[in-house]
């Protein structure tokens, strides 16, 4: 078991999860994206608030115009598609490089069982946690004045979260050798937890919500959260499925090996 | 994690591990080239715009929205 068996695996994880993102995305979260938008440009007729979707803004010559350089269809089909592999691809390797470090390092945890653990891991620290900070928004909520706040914002509780993750994880497995896994484990998840709960009391507010109406947000938002849980949830059962194939592979090969030198 | 202590069992068969000098190279490139490729797709032409415009932004807007990353 090397990095570039991992790195492989990982690519080929992440491609079928991004798939399966986008499947989901597609059907449960474009509905409610539209709906946005309508209100959006509902809105936008009647009040005029500045906000055109398109941001052309500067060459718009008739303003109210809502001219989509990428037409609605391309963006929620070919452009979600775009989206949705190449982050599945690159979070599939990024995971699977991530699970080839802590191989045979997580206490007595088989390859599989570390692998599945850093799926898990990563779906809460680098989505799960930053979600429930800073939750997705659909389209017609968030100015265009703040994106540069809410961006490092969000990325910056997004690093936190991580940093934590793998400091309270490698805290738990020297913890374990002590005071045993129970111990270990419990300390280390109340660790993170103390870190998360507390950037995320000192992390500025981001609320630009306005008069958005509540049950389109809440399914938006729900469509969201389903989209990110599709996309690690497939990549780690995925990865983990395919490190148990080559850990057998490989042990068995081992053990013929083995059988040989022995006659 | 059901065992309670690592006790190295008499012929429990060893985990096997990745070298950690072996896995750098790996985990710098790709770290690289992943966090390229996530930043493209989730922020680029949002709050930094590298190269000007908005075409990749528009490109990918929904993958924004859907997967949560501030967009607009």
């Amino acid at each position: 078991m090397n990095a570039r068996a991992f790195l492989v695996r990982g690519l080929l994880a992440g491609l079928i999860a991004g798939l399966a993102a986008f499947l989901v995305a597609n059907v449960v979260g474009e509905p409610h994206v539209e709906s946005a938008i309508a209100l959006e440009e509902a809105g936008a007729a009647t009040a005029s608030d500045g906000h055109s979707h398109s941001h052309d803004e500067a060459d718009a010559a008739g303003a109210e115009d809502e001219v989509f350089e990428v037409s609605r269809t391309n963006q929620s089909t070919w452009g979600l598609l775009t989206g949705s592999l190449a982050i599945g691809v690159a979070l599939g390797g990024l995971v699977s490089l991530v699970a080839a470090g802590t191989l045979g390092r997580l206490g007595r945890l088989l390859p599989g069982q570390s692998t599945a653990l850093v799926a898990l891991i990563g779906f809460v620290a680098v989505a799960l946690v930053p979600f429930l900070k800073y939750p997705a928004t659909p389209p017609a909520v968030g100015s265009g004045d703040t994106i540069g706040d809410r961006t490092a914002l969000y990325f910056g509780f997004l690093l936190l979260s991580v940093a934590a993750a793998a400091l309270a994880t490698y805290a738990a497995c020297r913890l374990r050798t002590r005071i045993g896994t129970f111990g270990g484990v419990v300390l280390g998840a109340a660790a993170y937890l103390v870190v998360v709960v507390v950037a995320a009391l000192v992390f500025a507010p981001v609320n630009e919500l306005g008069d958005f109406p509540a049950d389109t947000l809440w399914s938006f938002r729900l469509s969201s959260v389903l989209t990110l849980a599709t996309l690690w949830g497939v990549l780690g059962v995925a990865l983990t499925g395919l490190v148990i194939r080559l850990y057998a592979q490989e042990s068995a090969v081992a053990q013929r090996r083995e059988l040989a030198a022995s006659l | 994690m059901s065992h309670s202590v690592a006790a190295p069992v008499t012929g429990a068969p060893a985990l096997p591990t990745v070298e950690l000098r072996e896995l750098a190279p790996w985990a710098l490139f790709f770290g690289l080239l992943g966090s390229l490729v996530i930043f493209f797709i989730s922020a680029d032409q949002g709050a930094v715009s590298i190269p000007a415009g908005t075409a990749i932004h528009e490109w990918v807007h929904d993958a924004r929205h859907l997967m949560g990353y501030p967009c607009h």
